[in-house]
Order: C-alpha cells, then sequence, then structure tokens
C-alpha cells in the first residue's frame, strides 16, 4: 500500500466520519465544526485527483466564508445557552422513512457505479491546472463567468437588504 | 488495489446520502443548509473525478467552480432569509414557519 492510497483512504475517512457526525450530532454547534473536518477531507480529495487550484479555492471559500457565515447563522438563530441548541430532529416515523430511503438510494449508486463500465481516457499528467482554468475561463466560458460576477453582486446586494433590521 | 474512479465515485455517493437524510430528518434550517453543502460537495468530488480519469479534461474544475460559486450566493442569501424569520418567530423549525404574511 503505497503512500497515495493511504492518503486517499485517511481524507475518504476524514470525509464520510465527519459527515456523519454533522447529519446524526445532536448538537448543532458540534455539527457545524464537524463540517470543517468535512470540507477539508474534500479539499485532500481534489488534492489527490490534482485539482490544485479547486482545492485551495474550497478551503479558501468554503471553510473560510460559508463555513463562518453558518457559524453566525447558528449563533445568532439559537439562543446558545438555552435548551434549544438541539439540531432538532423530527418524529420518529419521518427518521425511520428517511434512513430506510436515504440507505437504498446509497445502495443503488453504489451499485451503479461499481457495475458501470465508464468510458476513460489515460490519465495525463498535468503539472498546474491554474493556468488552464485561467485561459478556459476567459475564453469558453467568459458569458457564464460574467453572469456569475453579476449573480455574486446581486446576492450580495440582496442579502444585506432582507437581513437589515427594519 | 490502485485506486480508481469508482472509488471516488462510492465516497461520493455517501456523502450525497448522509446530505439527504440530514435534510429530511431535521427541522432545524441551518441543519438543512449543512446536508446541502454535503450535497453540493459531493457532486463536486464526482466533477473533478470524472474530469481527472477523462483525460485531465478542464471543463469539469470549471463547472466545480461554478457549483461553489453558487453554493456560496445561496449559503448568503439564505442566511439572510433566516435572521428574518428568526425575528418573526423566534425559532427557525422549518415545520412550524406556515404563514407567508403577518
Amino acid at each position: 500500500m503505497d503512500l497515495i492510497t493511504l492518503a486517499f483512504y485517511f481524507f475518504a475517512a476524514l470525509t464520510l466520519v465527519f459527515g456523519g457526525v454533522v447529519v446524526f450530532s445532536k448538537n448543532i454547534m458540534h455539527a457545524a465544526f464537524s463540517l470543517l473536518f468535512t470540507f477539508f477531507g474534500v479539499a485532500g480529495l481534489y488534492v489527490l485527483l490534482q485539482a490544485d487550484f479547486l482545492a485551495i479555492t474550497q478551503i479558501m471559500i468554503y471553510i473560510g466564508g460559508i463555513l463562518v457565515l453558518i457559524i453566525f447563522g447558528v449563533m445568532l438563530t439559537t439562543r446558545i445557552t438555552g435548551v434549544d441548541v438541539k439540531s432538532g430532529a423530527s418524529g420518529r416515523i419521518q427518521i425511520t422513512v428517511a434512513g430506510i430511503v436515504s440507505a437504498a438510494l446509497a445502495v443503488l449508486l453504489i451499485y451503479v457505479s461499481l457495475t458501470t463500465v465508464w468510458p476513460q481516457s489515460p490519465v495525463a499528467e498535468a503539472g498546474s491546472t491554474v493556468t488552464a482554468i485561467g485561459n478556459t475561463m476567459l475564453t469558453k466560458y467568459i458569458l457564464a463567468f460574467e453572469a456569475a460576477s453579476m449573480l455574486l453582486l446581486i446576492a450580495i446586494v440582496g442579502a444585506a437588504f432582507i437581513a437589515r433590521k427594519k | 488495489m490502485e485506486i480508481g474512479l469508482t472509488h471516488y465515485l462510492v465516497i461520493s455517493a455517501l456523502l450525497f446520502t448522509l446530505g439527504l437524510f440530514g435534510i429530511v430528518s431535521r427541522k432545524h434550517s441551518i441543519m438543512v443548509l449543512m446536508g446541502l453543502e454535503l450535497i453540493l460537495n459531493a457532486a463536486n468530488i464526482n466533477f473533478i473525478a470524472f474530469a481527472k480519469f477523462g483525460g485531465m479534461n478542464i471543463d469539469g474544475h470549471i463547472a466545480a467552480i461554478f457549483v461553489i460559486i453558487l453554493a456560496a450566493a445561496e449559503a448568503a442569501v439564505a442566511l439572510a432569509i433566516l435572521l428574518n424569520i428568526y425575528q418573526h418567530f423566534r425559532h427557525v423549525n422549518m415545520d412550524e414557519v406556515d404563514s407567508l404574511k403577518e
């Protein structure tokens, strides 16, 4: 077992175990902090897939942005000192049905990914992907790029407008 | 055993179902948002795994970047809406927020 394989199983375990903690934890703060390790594990998987730019983006935007936003949301909408830090599970029947459906979907998806013969090309040894991403983004995907920048501007203005005190 | 495409697909499938279970089994809106983030991450793992094993195709990376951009915008707007719901109802339980105007 070489180092890459070992690193893959480490990051995979990190992602799935803390993903499980996010979903099954009773305390919403524990869930929010476990999300950090899940995002970090996914960033590690990106590195193993030779996506260096995506790994850094994942750490900067997900961990530095979205996670902080979620923790702020938890703190502003829950009385931390009170009793309702609970993450609010639904009734027993709903959880049972949801668990059965999710497990069935998991089995189905894994079965499909294991049995399908995916068309694959030989893996090219690429260096850094940053140049390629920049070139593609500003030539082939220039319209989507501009649309995304407009969307972010509108989302910022809209979020600030919605969240202000009346 | 060499780490291949199917390894990443299995991890992505498990992460997706975890997120789905989180979305449908919780009442707290922020838990639903966290489940959504798990699902988006699972989709991104798929995009990048197919990009690598399809011969380092850069289009998959671009799709993943746009998913991350949309996730950031969605999280900001969703939390702004949640703050408003909290100011009005004093809780953010999804199944008790059932009126559109005061």
